[in-house]
């Protein structure tokens, strides 16, 4: 029974589960000694290309310094435990790439710049140009934001009408359906010569990629609710308005939420590549601003700078729809 | 022709369904019935026999082909609060929490700012204290149909109309909320119009019962419950009218565990054993 249980949420990776690597203290030990490792190797072995090794190295001890801490407080801390003791394998690779390609890079040439830059060399190139990341992101942040959230709200009063009248539904959801197909990405050339510009252009984009998905959702999310929800809030005294916002809606979200998850997607899509094409600011612009001068090891800071911000934007909507939808953890689908 | 005791008059109500095969299924055919003001009155007939197309058309969620459903004289046309329904399987809306689904009437009416008090005098009514913030998963079914009938009951309705709300529940639970029930029905002096499969229930709880037949689905028998107050399962005359009771039912094609009916009891009862 027990052991039933366990492989089913290893399968569902549902919370209880999430946690199921070995409880093993060697793994954190060994995970430090790793990051020491790779750190190790950077100071001891020569370079043979030219690099500034402090940012790097920094970072290394750094993170080193963290893990320790963390280890320390995983003995007084159970939810800090559960989570080391489970990521402590993969840090314990993550140093062994980290020497390994510090070793084929920048200690050896083996892999030549400047398509195979090595991790010293764009830790640096990131602390070195963080003020124009930082605007970057900034700018690229705002677009996606003011494009997500107008689309976003359009797409939910779009789905609302459409899910609850009929008319709407007879003449919009045609053209939600067609339209939904069309990549958002493809209105550009449209969206350049239309808008005043490239931020306007951009949000239109962006706003368009997530209307559709999210209308789609709602629609069908309110077209969805049982009909036992509408009879048992009639025969409470509901009118209409009070079944579409108390029960039609609220039955609605969890589509909602999808719909916005799938937005996210597209719109980081929208967002990078009418950057690359359109824009003068922003992550896009500058990887290609960045392949321009052949100077990849900055277009490899922008990546991974995209991919800690849309990690975060991605977690923060994770918090807020297990927060929104609390009451339906535990609902066995 | 009026009666200031009858609170819902039901006249000579027919209701038919055609399936998606163009079938005909005659769920009511000519239903006559007056429930009395504050009067606990049970349906109980064999699956299919109309009993909750009856209660739908007295709730106004259905409307019947002929005749017709009046409440204190004025006809149905439509759901409302002051008629009260519990579902088989309780309908809370799962993204309420237990005092929002109680709640949810007085919003709905627009008098919740007035009516606030009473969410915690129901709660408590119903034994939930302590629960108030669960949703309707984390609770147990038994606590989810006295949410349910907590929630039919703030709007304070002329009758609250229970669809089989027991039906789903163990013994124990079931035993228990039937006092409860009944609990509520001495306090409140609401009329109450319960569906049931279950014999003792029906006369546990009830005024009367109301035996159906179905194909088509019509009242077979009424039978009035004249037992005192304070009922007891294994008192001589609950017997004998749980014996009564069972053999209408199974004579009304209702499938009755034959430990519960002496097949040659019944002969006797129904005065048939000359002629066999
Ligand atoms: N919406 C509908 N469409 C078609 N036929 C229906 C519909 N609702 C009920 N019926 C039919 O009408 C008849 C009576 O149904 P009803 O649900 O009232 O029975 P019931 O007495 O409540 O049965 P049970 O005890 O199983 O709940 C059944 O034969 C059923 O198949
Ligand atoms: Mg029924």
């Amino acid at each position: 029974m027990e052991k039933n249980k366990k492989s089913k949420h290893e399968v569902l990776g549902s919370d209880i589960g999430v946690y199921w690597k070995p409880k093993s203290k060697i793994w954190v030990a060994a995970s430090i000694a790793t990051v020491l490792l790779a750190l190790l190797v950077d100071v001891l072995v020569p370079n043979v290309q030219f690099v500034n090794p402090v940012s790097y190295q920094v970072f290394l001890g750094g993170f080193a310094a963290v893990l320790t801490v963390l280890w320390i407080a995983s003995r007084y801390v159970g939810t800090i435990r559960k989570k080391l003791y489970h990521k402590a394998q993969f840090i314990f690779a993550v140093g062994i790439v980290l020497a390994l390609w510090d070793l084929l890079t920048t200690k050896s040439g083996i892999f030549k710049l400047p398509f195979f830059p090595g991790p010293v060399q764009i830790v640096d190139v990131i602390v070195k140009e963080r003020t124009t990341l930082l605007i970057s992101t900034y700018y690229s942040m705002r677009l996606f934001f003011v494009g997500l959230v107008s689309g976003t709200l359009l797409g939910i009063a779009t789905g609302i009408l459409i899910g609850w009248y009929r008319q709407w539904y007879y003449w919009l959801f045609p053209v939600i359906k067609i339209s939904g197909v069309i990549p958002a990405i493809a209105w550009l050339p449209i969206a350049i010569v239309l808008l005043p510009n490239s931020f306007s252009a951009g949000v239109f984009l962006i706003a368009i990629a997530s209307w559709f998905s999210v209308a789609f959702m709602v629609s069908g999310g309110i077209a969805s609710t049982p009909k036992v929800y509408y009879e048992a809030a009639k025969t409470l005294g509901a009118g209409e308005s009070f079944l579409l916002f108390h029960i039609a809606l609220p039955n609605a979200v969890p589509d909602i939420f999808s719909g916005i998850s799938t937005a996210t997607g597209l719109s980081f899509l929208t967002l990078i590549v009418s950057e690359m094409i359109g824009a003068k600011a922003g992550l896009g612009w500058y990887i290609n601003w960045a392949k321009a001068w052949s100077a990849y090891d900055k277009v490899y800071a922008s990546i991974i700078i995209m991919a800690i911000a849309f990690s975060i934007i991605l977690a923060v909507l994770t918090v807020v729809r297990n927060y929104v939808l609390r009451w339906k953890n535990g609902i066995v689908q | 022709m009026s009666n200031p005791g009858i609170l819902i008059d039901i006249r000579g109500v027919d209701r038919v369904y055609y399936d998606t095969t163009g079938r005909k299924t005659e769920a009511l055919q000519n239903v006559n019935l007056q429930i009395r003001k504050g009067e606990l009155i049970s349906f109980i007939g064999p699956s299919g026999c109309g009993k909750t197309t009856l209660l739908r058309l007295i709730a106004g969620l259905d409307a019947p082909q002929a005749g017709q459903l009046l409440l204190n004289e004025s006809p149905v046309e439509k759901p409302g609060f002051e008629r009260g329904y519990v579902f088989q399987q309780g309908a809370l809306f799962p993204w309420k929490t237990v005092e929002e689904n109680i709640a949810i009437g007085l919003i709905a009416r627009n008098v919740y700012k007035e009516k606030k008090p009473l969410v915690k005098q129901y709660i408590d009514m119903i034994g939930l204290t302590g629960f108030e913030k669960a949703y309707p998963h984390e609770i147990s079914g038994g606590m989810a149909q006295r949410v349910a009938i907590a929630r039919a009951l703030i709007n304070e309705p002329k009758v609250l109309l229970l669809d089989e709300p027991l039906g789903a529940l163990d013994a124990f639970t079931r035993i228990d909320l039937q006092n409860t029930i009944r609990k509520i029905w001495k306090n409140t002096r609401t009329t109450i119009v319960l569906v049931t499969h279950d014999v003792d229930e029906a006369i546990y709880l009830s005024d009367r019962i109301v035996i159906m037949t179905a194909r088509p689905g019509k009242i077979n028998e009424i039978i009035e419950v004249k037992l005192k107050p304070e009922r007891d399962r294994n008192d001589d005359e609950f017997i004998i009218l749980r014996r009564r009771v069972l053999e209408k039912l199974h004579l009304a094609g209702m499938h009755i565990p034959s430990r519960l009916v002496d097949p040659v009891e019944l002969i006797n009862v129904l005065g048939l054993g000359e002629a066999i």
